[in-house]
């Protein structure tokens, strides 16, 4: 297997034994992203001097500290010689992709947007600032949907990206061009946000791992906001092990981040090997009724028999007011966003429009030429939502839904630990295919927004192929609980046994046929 | 104005918060800084940036509240006002809607001798914005506008009053009055020249005894007490002569211009912004805790009416001197230094109240800025208590002390100004004196008492002042008789 392939956990041991260099295992990236992005379109900006230049100094890194601890005679330690043994953290040298709404010093951080074509930020995200402390290597920003709002990151104001499963498919989004990379061997593993499903979503389309951590649990200071009290960053990655790796590397109370958790950080990857035998799993009826695709619901069944036989227990639950959850998310995050991109006017960064004679023609010019239709069309929304005549019918509404939605969760936690639904309701879909009916494209977040809601954490773990297009299981906890959560998922993934599965674009063969070019 | 309205005004005041640094970030507050050197990613609304509260900025809001003897709210929370505008980065102001850290207070005024109590709605806390400069002669021919972000997000407390006010001196007794709390309890230095203190009035006027109050007009960029005082005197006038004339007053936002002396409209009702307020989510509720609170009511400073009180009741100062000491952070703390060193608070007082503010007007000088100690007064009414000096030459000494910082004892002495007391050395300028003037002395005999105030008045021109007054009476008086 190629250094690309494999997963964060594996190589860390092997640099530890000193049988790879972070200079090698990053080439073999580099040399990936060579054969296949032009197929995939997975970045939007790649960083290989300044990836290569990090992995030497990773590398200096990796042999000063072994020459420390034993003095350059063992072999290193068993899984990575991670935090445990008080030693570098578990992604030094190890490749990383940043979705390109996270703000990087130096490296513009582009939203996906012409408003932000050129935007260089003055300062890294506290989640780049943790990654560049733990040694990571930054390999490059990866496409998304404009602002982060889509399903398909088709909504990219630069190029689409394309599914490592099959070509004329979208990678879902909008965290699409992350998962992208990390299934196709473009990034070891990668960061995406997740507003109301854009991690999940993604990785479920790709075949890869993505976590929604509970809200305040990950730093939001440089992740340019889109729906703020729905957002966290989290991770995508190849397999539970590694997506558990990189939370334990982005949690953390954050001074800069009044909405990060003063709670300390467990040791996730002690965590994987708990077993989910006694476990209770509740199965939502409400996630299992009309709209879901059988191809998709069978093989979401079988993981959930999988996980009986490895000794979980379930249980029939009720979220009476789930069907609440997409009309209400939909209200909340474009009422935030209607806010939050106010700030993009053309004043002060960002797109500029020429010729503007006085200011309101400079701020209405700016955004109507820096802004796509999708984040328009939600600017609109949002703002008529919280205009006052409707906020009371719209806004508080919704926010009434959300409390409605945290007392279904509640009270399903009280008789399980973990809930289970597919992530998506349907297969990757064909690039195009939903593009101009953005209603039927809202409903790839159905199942994935009530955590954005509630604030609970939520992982996405592939369960199988269907049609040679990746599935996968959304697994829902306790707010603070991505421990239990890590160890369903894993037990989950050996279950199901997809751990290594691998997209025909990732061996750089794959036919590539013409599909929608751009939009 | 006619005798059949009554004005209606409710102020709504904003003071910039004396804090060392921004509301929701750490860059330093310093006034006339160099445009755009005090801004960081958080109050350049910089994608990606987050605010975080800074808890002077709260403490600061709260003692304010506390002061203006407010409820403080166990929960409150911060809020999103949106709207677009150049020097407003994020198109949004953080500030409190609903739930203002402090409601439902009331200060105390005093309008020519009678007391008056003005209830205070809120006070809340929110964010300054920038500030737009225009390259050229004026906004319409400026071709270009510059923006400077060094203000923005300084925390600027609102505090609004009910509609308790009732004339232009009621108005501006409450702005005074505001100020002096505000600065006794240091939650802001409440320059308005410099902005950090700015006020807007909504006015209307009603029939006397009218049970419903007219239809309000919103004061605006009111810069000094002097302007409230006029633009509420021009505008309840206007509104009066307008519904005089059969006319209708409109809810509108009026600009006070104060060259011109008038108000000038700027936007309607309809014209007025929706917005759009909701919860700002980039920060947590706040829960006040109940112990904190008493915890900073135990610790207020003495606010400025029991400081006259006290000034009353401790040194015997009339009621509106204690008043107008106590209303002064500036010559309160002078008082209290000088009377610690010489306890005579009436001699004190008399002395801060007359020359020293005087000469304060006169040269345009601050108190703090002055050169003047609380222990080179002290000196002084030391010097006259102990007839070393008299008053007439305390009053030079004083001027001198004044312009160079010179110790009065020291000015006393260099300038040869001490009192002569010693009876030879008088006895001796007496003599000279009678045998000068025999006319006077022949009409003293005769029985012309004032004939004694002519030579006292030439014993004191001989000595240059420094005779004392009532040893020259007593010698003069002994000599004539024998």
């Amino acid at each position: 297997m190629r250094l690309c392939e494999r997963t964060a956990h594996d190589l860390r041991g092997m640099l530890v034994r000193g049988e790879v260099t972070s200079r090698e295992i990053t080439e073999s990236v580099l040399d990936q992203i060579g054969k296949v992005e032009e197929k995939i379109g997975a970045y939007l900006t790649i960083t290989p001097e300044q990836a290569l230049a990090q992995a030497d100094a990773a590398d200096a890194r990796i042999r000063a500290e072994q020459g420390n601890r034993c003095g350059g005679q063992c072999g290193g330690v068993g899984r990575g010689g991670d935090d445990a043994t008080g030693q570098a953290p578990g992604i030094l040298g190890i490749p990383v992709a940043m979705k390109d709404n996270i703000c990087t010093r130096g490296i513009r951080t582009t939203c996906g947007s012409r408003m932000l074509e050129n935007f260089v930020p003055p300062y890294d995200a506290t989640v780049v600032k943790k990654l560049r402390d733990a040694g990571a290597v930054i390999i490059g920003k990866t496409n998304m949907d404009e602002f982060a709002m889509g399903s398909s990151t088709e909504n990219s104001a630069f190029h689409i990206t394309r599914n490592p499963w099959d070509c004329q498919r979208v990678p879902g989004g909008s965290s699409g061009g992350s998962a992208a990379a990390v299934a196709a061997g473009e990034a070891i593993m990668a960061l995406g946000t997740d507003t109301g499903g854009s991690v999940r979503e993604p990785a479920s389309f790709c075949g890869v791992v993505g976590v929604k951590p509970t809200y305040g649990r990950v730093s939001r200071y440089g992740v340019v906001a889109f729906g703020s009290s729905l957002d966290q960053v989290g991770p995508l990655a190849k397999d539970v092990e590694d997506a558990a790796l990189l939370l334990g590397v982005l949690a953390g109370l954050d001074g800069c981040d009044s909405t990060s958790v003063p709670k300390p950080v467990p040791n996730y990857a002690s965590a994987l090997d708990r077993g989910i035998k006694g476990l209770s799993i509740g199965v939502p009826t409400e996630l299992f009724g009309a709209g879901l695709d059988p191809r998709v619901r069978k093989l979401v069944e079988d993981g959930i028999s999988a996980m009986e036989g490895r000794g979980a227990r379930t249980v029939q639950v009720s979220m009476p007011h789930a069907e609440y959850a997409l009309a209400a998310y939909y209200i909340v995050a474009t009422a935030e966003a209607s806010s939050n991109l106010a700030r993009f006017d053309g004043v002060r960064y960002g797109h500029r429009a020429a010729g503007s004679e006085d200011i309101t023609s400079l701020m209405k010019r700016s955004r109507s030429e820096g802004f796509g239709a999708e984040v328009k069309r939600r600017i609109m929304l949002g703002t008529y939502a919280l205009s006052s005549g409707y906020y009371e019918a719209y806004y508080a509404k919704a926010m009434k839904a959300r409390t409605l939605l945290k007392r279904d969760l509640e009270a399903a936690f009280e008789i399980c630990d973990v809930l289970v639904s597919p992530t998506v309701p349907f297969l990757p879909f064909k690039i195009g295919e939903k593009f101009d009916d953005p209603l039927s494209m809202y409903l790839a977040d159905v199942y994935t927004t009530t955590a954005n809601l509630t604030g609970v954490p939520a992982i996405s773990v592939p369960c199988g192929l269907s049609d040679g297009l990746p599935v996968g299981i959304h697994l829902v906890g306790r707010l603070f609980d991505e421990e239990t959560l890590f160890s369903a998922a894993r037990a989950l993934e050996e279950a199901c046994g997809v751990a290594r599965m691998r997209p025909p674009a990732a061996c750089g063969c794959g036919d590539v046929e013409e599909g929608r070019n751009g939009r | 104005m006619s005798q059949d309205y009554e004005v209606v005004i409710g102020m709504e005041v904003h003071a910039e918060l004396a804090a060392e640094s921004k509301v929701f970030c750490r860059c330093r507050t310093e006034f006339g800084a160099p445009p755009n050197s005090q801004t960081c990613p958080v109050c350049l609304g910089m994608p990606g940036a987050l605010p975080v509260l800074n808890k002077k900025a709260l403490e600061h809001t709260m003692r304010a509240a506390l002061a203006l003897n407010c409820t403080i709210a166990e929960y409150s929370k911060f809020d999103r006002k949106n709207y677009f505008y150049p020097d407003l980065p994020k198109a949004y102001q953080i500030s409190q809607y609903d739930l203002p850290i402090g409601r439902d207070g009331y200060l105390d005024i005093d309008v020519d001798g009678k007391a008056k109590r003005v209830r205070i709605r809120r006070v809340h806390l929110e964010e300054e914005t920038g500030k737009s400069v225009h390259a050229g002669d004026d906004i319409i021919s400026a071709t270009q506008s510059l923006m400077d972000f060094n203000r923005c997000g300084i925390g600027l407390m609102e505090i609004v009053s009910e509609a308790d006010i009732r004339s232009a001196d009621e108005a501006r007794a409450y702005l005074s009055k505001l100020r002096s709390v505000l600065l006794a309890v240091g939650a802001s230095d409440c320059k308005m020249e410099e902005g950090s203190m700015r006020c807007e009035a909504n006015v209307s006027v009603m029939p006397v005894g009218a049970k419903e109050y007219g239809t309000l007009v919103e004061l605006k960029n009111i810069a000094s007490f002097r302007a409230v005082h006029r633009a509420i005197q021009y505008e309840s006038a206007r509104q009066i002569q307008l519904i005089e004339a059969g006319g209708r007053v409109t809810r509108e936002t009026r600009h006070w211009d104060d060259a011109k002396g008038q108000t000038a409209f700027m936007r309607s009702k309809e014209e007025a912004h929706d917005y759009r307020y909701f919860p700002e989510p980039d920060l947590v509720p706040l829960l006040i805790d109940r112990s904190w609170v008493e915890e900073m009511r135990r610790n207020m400073p003495e606010l400025p009416d029991a400081k006259a009180a006290r000034y009353a009741r401790e040194w015997g100062l009339p009621q509106c001197d204690a008043a107008q000491i106590a209303d002064s952070a500036a010559l309160a703390g002078f008082f209290e230094a000088t009377v610690a060193l010489h306890p005579d608070g009436r001699e004190a007082a008399k002395w801060l109240l007359g020359d020293v503010s005087a000469a304060l007007n006169a040269t345009g000088i601050e108190l703090s800025a002055s050169k003047l100690t609380p222990e080179h007064l002290a000196e002084m009414l030391k010097m006259i208590a102990s007839g070393m000096i008299s008053g007439k030459i305390a009053k030079s000494v004083f001027e001198e002390t004044f312009n160079s910082g010179a110790a009065p004892a020291k000015v006393v002495e260099e300038r040869g100004l001490s009192q002569i007391s010693n009876t030879s050395e008088l006895e001796a300028v007496i003599a000279r004196v009678l045998e000068a003037n025999p006319g006077p002395v022949a009409d003293y005999a005769a029985g012309k008492e004032r004939a004694i105030t002519f030579l006292v008045g030439q014993v004191m021109k001989e000595t240059r002042g420094r005779a004392n007054p009532g040893e020259v009476n007593r010698i003069l008086k002994e000599k004539l008789s024998h």
